[in-house]
């Protein structure tokens, strides 16, 4: 159902096709490796991720000792002791997703639009565009970090402009952890838009044009609703990594515990208090959140429509 | 409203359009040469042209899709040359129909009405979609339906918004000839109703000469004759119109002499004669023209009055029977390949292949061009450099003229 949404290249009219209806083996067969992969990678561990959210401590045992029960308690505490960073996680994921279209959205559209006369531009943009890739985005982050220290360039200029107070700072500020989110996935927002907008027909928008439409109107009647599938592959694309996201989040990188989302706290709970069915507890509230506002999402744009 | 028409309100009475000294380039080629126009109000102008004769080009300078390099576009008394084409009281049906295909018909054809805000815009589109017989698809998306269809809806969004100046881009293409005809006769019908001007751009003479009042036949950025779709076809004035528009024999010769009302021209050997005021040209070398259907074939020499033009004898090379008539192709020593179109109104005896045959036209019938026709080699080496040049112009024309 979701996943759906993600086709954008795929065009509807390969659909159909009989050669799918007849029951060849050698499908099956190819099938076989990536059924078997999601099996032993994904099946079996969420089976044992609902089995750990369930346990309780050992009584008498060691930190970190837990045996199989039913404690549905532990998803009442999880929830109570760390609502805070629920809220905050889909908060800070949804400005990032925001803030990831009103950026990348321009960004997809002068590429794949305006640039489309220059090929040899549209490609130098577009390398431009997935140039930070080539760098590993731990370092991408730490690199932003230093920009925003304290004591650093920006906050000196900004200090001294008097744009923020003279005792401001920016790490570990709300602020600094959604541009990072925000700038992190920025080319997935951008990348299935270039994609929609490239294939874009533009005699859509001279036929707006000629029918009475603005250049405004003709964006909001037209081209909008024809990009509406690497939109919403886009908002997707960044909104569930960003709201499992700790590294931006982190005390290490551009956080602070006031910053903490859901990430920090599984990564906490895991690793540092062994806590696991806590830990496990809280990544199955954040799969089944993400599933259901995604769902609904999806289906509210109705995306079948557009594909 | 006399003569000023804003893109806000329904026409009333169609506009009149004048291109005045408009020039279109492209880089590397001019796809418009200094071009004036005028259309009347409530004509039904059709502008004809092979592709790459930058017809289209015209068009989407009416529309304001393109802008002129130099000139200017006059609609209704009103200089739109710096408008953009949401601003003119112009509607375009598309050779590509461009239906928006996230939209049903119905939000199609509504969508020019609801961008003026014109009250009840839903009735009027499907008052719009019912002359186009397409009613019973108004909730449909644009891609469940037939080509035929989809430019039926394509017609009906530009024409339900009642422009003062409606632009047609080979807009029956798609259309079956049943379907053609039908959608000629609507055409023509709205056209006479409501007095809207049309602006019809087509590379089918056919559809030019039945539908349109007057004709302009278009050659490499340039109008070569303009006039009734009779006068074009009777009296072309140049070689392009000659041999674009139906089938002419040429024959290119010196002028001997020439008195008030006949212009005498020797070619090949042969006197042929011209009316005067059928000649471009009373002087130096010319070219006489006669449409196929004109000339009589003859069987035995016969004898003609002064009145007639004969030539002959000549080889029949080929004979084809279409129906109605049978084509001639006869070899004339000396004058070249002459094409002759006889009604088969009688049964019997025809000339046959190999026949020796003579050929007679009444000399009212011949017509006097400007120029003279463009030497072409009947076999081009393709793959010469000058012929491939050429062949990568009119490519390059051709997508132009598409984009």
């Amino acid at each position: 159902m979701a996943f759906g949404a993600f086709q954008t290249a795929a065009p509807a009219a390969t659909a159909a096709t009989p050669a799918s209806q007849r029951k060849s083996p050698i499908a099956l067969w190819l099938l076989l490796p990536g059924i078997l992969y999601l099996i032993l990678f994904f099946v079996t561990p969420l089976f044992s991720l609902v089995i750990t959210s369930f346990q309780e401590p050992v009584p008498g045992g060691f930190m970190g000792e837990y045996q199989n029960a039913f404690r549905f308690e532990n998803y009442v505490t999880v929830v109570s002791t760390y609502f805070s960073h629920i809220g905050r996680s889909f908060v800070y994921a949804f400005l990032a997703t925001f803030f990831a279209l009103l950026l990348g959205y321009p960004i997809a559209y002068v590429i794949g639009v305006k640039l489309r006369p220059y090929p040899l531009w549209q490609s130098l943009a577009l390398v431009i565009l997935i140039a930070p890739f080539f760098i590993s985005f731990l370092l991408r982050t730490i690199a932003w970090k230093q920009i925003f220290a304290d004591e650093g360039f920006f906050v000196g200029i900004l200090k001294s402009a008097q744009i923020i107070p003279a005792d401001a700072y920016l790490t570990g500020t709300p602020f600094s952890v959604v541009f990072g989110l925000t700038y992190m996935f920025l080319p997935f927002m951008a990348l299935p838009i270039y994609t929609t907008l490239e294939k874009l027909d533009l005699r859509y928008v001279e036929a707006g044009g000629d029918l009475y439409a603005n250049p405004v109107t003709v964006f909001r009647t037209i081209t909008f609703p024809l990009s509406l599938p690497g939109v919403i592959s886009g908002t997707l694309l960044t909104f569930i990594p960003a709201t499992g996201d700790y590294i931006n989040a982190s005390r290490d990188f551009l956080g602070s515990t006031e910053t903490a989302m859901m990430g920090n706290v599984i990564e906490a709970n895991f690793l540092v208090l062994q806590n696991f069915p806590a830990a496990a507890a809280l990544s199955l509230i954040l799969m089944m959140s993400i599933l259901i506002i995604v769902s609904a999402y999806v289906k509210r744009s109705g995306t079948d429509d557009l594909l | 409203m006399a003569g000023e028409v804003s893109a806000k309100q329904f026409a009333e009475a169609g506009a009149d359009l004048s291109l005045v000294n408009v020039t279109k380039r492209f880089p590397g080629f001019t796809a418009i040469d200094d071009l004036s126009l005028d259309i009347p109000a409530g004509s039904f102008f059709a502008l004809l042209g092979p592709s790459g004769c930058g017809k289209t080009t015209t068009l989407r300078l009416v529309a304001g899709l393109e802008e002129p390099t130099e000139g200017r576009i006059v609609i209704g008394g009103k200089d739109v040359t710096d408008t953009k084409a949401y601003q003119r009281p112009v509607n375009t049906v598309f050779q590509s129909y461009a239906l928006f295909p996230h939209m049903s018909v119905l939000e199609n054809v509504s969508f020019g009405l609801r961008r003026r805000k014109i009250a009840d815009a839903e009735d009027k589109a499907r008052e719009a979609l019912a002359l186009v017989e397409l009613g019973h698809v108004a909730n449909r998306k644009p891609a469940q339906l037939s080509g035929g269809q989809q430019q039926r809806v394509a017609l009906a969004r530009a024409v339900v918004n009642r422009p003062a100046l409606l632009l047609l881009d080979e807009p029956l293409g798609a259309l079956d000839l049943k379907l053609r005809r039908q959608m000629q006769l609507e055409l023509k019908d709205i056209q006479s109703e409501v007095g809207l001007t049309f602006l019809h751009v087509t590379h089918d003479q056919e559809e030019a000469m039945t539908m349109a009042d007057t004709v302009a036949v278009m050659n490499l950025g340039k109008i070569e004759q303009m006039g009734a779709p009779e006068e074009l076809y009777e009296s072309p004035k140049t070689a392009f119109v000659a041999t674009f528009l139906g089938q002419s024999n040429l024959f290119v010769g010196e002028v001997t002499g020439s008195t008030n009302t006949v212009v005498s021209v020797s070619s090949g050997g042969y006197e042929l004669r011209v009316p005067s005021e059928r000649a471009v040209a009373h002087r130096g070398t010319i070219t006489v023209g006669v449409r196929p259907e004109k000339v009589s074939l003859h069987q035995s020499k016969p004898s003609v009055d002064a009145n007639r033009t004969l030539i002959g004898p000549g080889r029949v090379v080929d004979a084809s029977f279409t129906g109605v008539s049978t084509q001639y192709l006869v070899e004339v020593p000396s004058v070249g390949e002459v094409t002759v179109f006889a009604q088969n109104t009688s049964l019997g005896e025809h000339a046959k292949e190999g026949d020796e045959v003579f050929l007679s036209w009444s000399v009212e019938h011949a017509f006097g061009l400007a120029d003279t026709p463009p030497e072409e080699e009947r076999f081009v080496d393709d793959t010469s450099t000058g012929s491939v040049a050429v062949q990568e112009r009119e490519k390059l024309e051709a997508e132009l003229e598409e984009a």
